[in-house]
């Protein structure tokens, strides 16, 4: 009848994983209790739940990524204390296959279930509104691939409490994932949280490209978009041709393991290298899929807080797309140890060492949109020049690697775990970081109080070098990666200060915490009457914040790079249109949500083998798709009426807020000075 | 906005720039679905083509395909997608019970590939030479048995279809539907074009 699951699936005997499900399971209570209380549930299904706004589903991403990136940075804590304990003779406070679960499960997160939907999130907040467009192509689809993302998410969080995770590594090398090394359901946790998510990921992809390619204003050429957009449509491209790959070598170890299969087993003709080689086939490209949209932050930040255009436009445009085509040629690399021939690994490692070349003009172009601007050193600058000094750092360590001889000396050592530390965090989650600064206003209506983002900034900058640099000095004293504990006391000090280091960051994420409650509790202070709280470049920030649901009441024409800043130059930006026309805007729906949730019944259903239960999910999937597929009226009018009663109070809000500003003030807004 | 004119599929309604063309984006969304389902096809095919001789001292290609029943199954495939094309002549000149027919017709040529490919998996496992037996197996049940999954998803939705000509008619909406339906069925064809090619033509060789 449950098939595997029985009571003793719950870890009632280790103590921090019991502790930390009792402490998860409260949480949520509470949450949900509160909600109770203050009747908020009808409010929560109608206006978030089952929305298609691109804007709330957006901000549902980020909320997810960030309460995944507690979950994973306490994995991260858990790991740091270890080796700093676990030394001389001590084996530490944490079980070997418990810290195997938490390597595993701290990777997974951070990529997949963080990084992820993070970057999705900002780009579905923003994206439509670069290009001057009311949505995105495909809303039910954007809601879908939230709820397919959320329910990979809750299914990793479920393992913290009934069985266990994968204790392979987040990339699940094989054979040690198959049935006959890893017969637990930790490998299952593993398989189908990431293949419910991957889809997810792959819908958003053909979403964000269709937007893209068909929604843009009117004049806005493909040498016009914003580099956002530009990114974002890279990264699309990377997440269709990639993610499939991932889904079809996730399949089939899915066959090896149900099935007795033999894709990757060692014997009866399996290939174990066979999965290494898909599973970098997708996984290099990811790391560009992370990288990219970052990228795309940096260049935003960068000219707006310069009040210049972003130099080189057409280079970063073609750096991008370099990097984007040659991501899929350097899988290799990840495993030069392979046994390859010399000249099939010197081919990957040439091409992995010209990926920095079109890194390089970027970063060039960023120095040179700084040079001689008028730079305004805001949060989301502080982010951008940590970024810039980091990534450096992280990206010359990234071409030593590239060289295969260097690579047989380091591979799998912590030099390699510092080396994709330091250019994933700066690389990708500091540009998230810049990014939620910076649009934060726009999708809330308020801005994130300075000081405390620049404190948070300082300790994440830090700690982060206090964190990993010990880890490269470690990785050339031959300290192998995931070791639970070690006998060599020479690597202990290094690994205290790198203890440290977490501790420093995680000071950083308070002060997040406390900048969030800070600035809720003064968003009338801080709050962004006119919708451009940056004096912006790029069609987002002509609409109001947050924006009305309609983005635009009339789609505007773009006929420049920085088409609003031209708008504002030329005095058109905020003009009246002689009338407002009826808006044609998606229904809410909740078939999103229940397909996710069933999703996630599904994947529970097959890591504990309950087939009947996994058979109805798979019903009730279908069932829901053909249901939605039933109905042709997905669509609701906003009359002209509403629009222009929406878009008066708009301008006398703007109205107001350009008379509280005193007449000598030049008419580029600053930045409201802290209190 | 949407009329149930069949002439105006792809074109736009709205005067204004906006939204431009909802079913031209539905199309190009699917169409790169198509492109990332092509992808894990190449997976598939790549990983046959390194797995595809390990036989473990279990059977070959040579012994187990019978190439003549196998041209049947690839016959009805391919009658199949000249009926899905009829179809799509008659929903443009918006004949309701042709479009029925034909989808028809193309569901029951559709049922009999994949009834024989049901029928010679079955013989294969019966007689013990299933997909846990050598790698060459696992990576042909899994590459041919994954296009057959595909077309049995094309048949519920052909199902489906037909319910929706019955009941809506063709509205714009069904006729979107029945565009990607088609580019759906005709993809499928030269996947099994690659399979027949690279899994039965090669591995009789």
């Amino acid at each position: 009848m449950f098939g595997k699951l029985s009571l003793a699936a719950i870890p009632y005997e280790n103590l921090i994983t019991i502790s930390a499900v009792i402490g998860a399971v409260l949480l949520g209570l509470v949450i949900l209790g509160l909600i109770t209380y203050y009747r908020k549930w009808t409010y929560l299904y109608q206006e978030w739940l089952t929305s298609l706004d691109h804007k709330k589903i957006g901000i549902m991403y980020i909320v997810l990524a960030l309460v995944m990136l507690l979950r994973g940075f306490s994995d991260a804590i858990l790991m740091r204390s270890q080796q700093a304990v676990a030394a001389g003779g001590s084996h530490g406070f944490l079980a070997p296959e418990h810290f195997n679960q938490i390597f595993s499960a701290h990777g997974s997160i951070m990529i997949i279930f963080m990084a992820m939907p993070f970057l999705v999130g900002l780009m579905n907040i923003v994206v439509p509104q670069q290009i001057g467009a009311r949505d995105v192509a495909f809303p039910f689809m954007n809601s879908l691939s939230l709820w397919l993302t959320t329910a990979g998410a809750l299914l990793i969080m479920v393992s913290l409490g009934v069985g266990e995770f994968s204790q392979a590594g987040w990339s699940g090398y094989t054979p040690l994932t198959e049935l006959q090394y890893s017969p637990g359901t930790g490998v299952d946790y593993w398989i189908w949280s990431f293949q419910i998510a991957g889809i997810g990921t792959t819908m958003s992809g053909i979403n964000f490209l269709v937007t893209i390619m068909k929604m843009r204003a009117p004049g806005m050429k493909a040498m016009r978009m914003p580099l956002f957009v530009w990114t974002t449509i890279c990264t699309m491209v990377l997440a269709v041709w990639a993610f499939p790959v991932l889904t079809a070598a996730l399949a089939m170890i899915t066959l090896d393991r149900y099935l007795g299969m033999h894709f990757f087993t060692n014997d009866l003709g399996g290939n174990m290298m066979m999965y290494a080689n898909l599973f970098w086939t997708w996984g290099h490209p990811e790391v560009y899929v992370l990288i990219l949209p970052a990228f795309g932050i940096y260049s935003e930040v960068v000219a707006t807080f310069s009040g210049k255009r972003l130099f080189g436009y057409g280079s970063m445009v073609y750096a991008t797309a370099a990097i984007t085509v040659l991501s899929f040629s350097v899988w290799v690399h990840h495993f030069f140890t392979m046994g390859a021939s010399p000249n099939v690994n010197l081919f990957f490692g040439i091409a992995t060492m010209l990926i920095a070349i079109p890194t390089g003009v970027k970063t060039f172009n960023w120095l040179f949109t700084m040079y001689r601007g008028r730079i305004r050193l805001t949060t989301p600058m502080y982010w951008t020049l940590g970024f810039i000094v980091t990534f450096a750092i992280g990206g010359s360590t990234g071409v030593l690697l590239a060289s295969p001889p260097a690579d047989f000396v380091l591979h799998n050592s912590l030099f390699l775990i510092a080396h994709f530390h330091n250019t994933i965090i700066p690389g990708a989650l500091f540009g998230f970081f810049a990014g939620y600064y910076y649009w934060f206003p726009k999708a809330m209506g308020f801005r994130l109080k300075e000081s405390w983002g620049k404190r948070a900034f300082w300790c994440w900058a830090i700690g982060f070098y206090l964190a990993f640099m010990p880890l490269y000095v470690l990785g050339f004293m031959g300290m192998p990666r995931r070791m639970a504990y070690y006998a060599t006391p020479a690597w202990h000090p290094y690994l205290l200060v790198a203890a440290l280091g977490v501790a420093v960051i995680a000071l950083g994420i308070l002060f997040q915490g406390i900048q969030l409650l800070v600035s809720i509790k003064e968003r009338q202070a801080l709050s962004d009457p006119t919708g451009d709280p940056w004096d912006g470049r790029t069609l987002e920030w002509l609409t109001s914040s947050p924006p009305a649901v309609y983005n635009f009441p009339e789609i505007p024409i773009v006929d420049d790079i920085d088409a609003f800043m031209e708008m504002k130059e030329k005095g058109v930006a905020y003009l009246r249109p002689d009338h407002y026309k009826d808006i044609e805007m998606p229904k809410n729906a909740p078939h999103g949500m229940i397909i996710g949730l069933w999703a996630f019944v599904f994947g529970f259903a097959m890591i504990w083998y309950i087939w009947w239960l996994a058979i109805v999910a798979a019903l009730g999937i279908l069932v829901t798709v053909i249901a939605r597929s039933m109905d042709d009226d997905l669509h609701y009018i906003i009359p002209a009426a509403e629009v222009e009663r929406i878009e008066n109070e708009r301008y006398s809000q703007l109205a107001a807020a350009a008379k509280r500003r005193p007449a000598d003030e030049p008419a580029i807004p600053e930045p409201v000075p802290e209190r | 906005m949407m009329t149930t004119d069949a002439s105006t599929i792809g074109t736009a309604h709205n005067e204004e720039v906006e939204y431009s063309d909802t079913v031209a984006m539905q199309t190009f969304g699917f169409w790169l679905y198509l492109m990332s389902d092509l992808i894990i096809f190449a997976t598939l095919f790549a990983t046959f083509v390194v797995l595809g001789r390990n036989y473990a001292n279990g059977p070959t290609g040579k012994e187990l395909f019978d190439l003549p029943y196998l041209l049947g199954e690839t016959l009805f495939l391919l009658f199949s997608s000249v009926t899905y094309g009829l179809v799509m002549l008659a929903v443009r000149d918006g004949r309701k019970k042709w479009v029925l027919t034909g989808l028809a017709v193309t569901f029951l040529l559709g049922l009999g590939f994949v009834s024989m490919e049901v029928n010679e998996f079955y013989g294969m496992v019966a007689e013990g030479h299933g997909p846990d037996i050598s790698a060459f197996l696992s990576s042909f049940f899994t590459l041919v048995g994954t296009h057959g999954t595909h077309v049995t998803f094309g048949l519920i939705w052909m199902v489906v279809m037909m319910g929706q000509v019955a009941v809506k008619g063709l509205t714009i909406p069904v006729q979107s539907r029945l565009m990607r339906l088609s580019m759906f069925w005709h993809f499928l064809d030269i996947i099994w074009i690659g399979i027949f090619s690279i899994v039965y033509l090669m591995g009789v060789v």
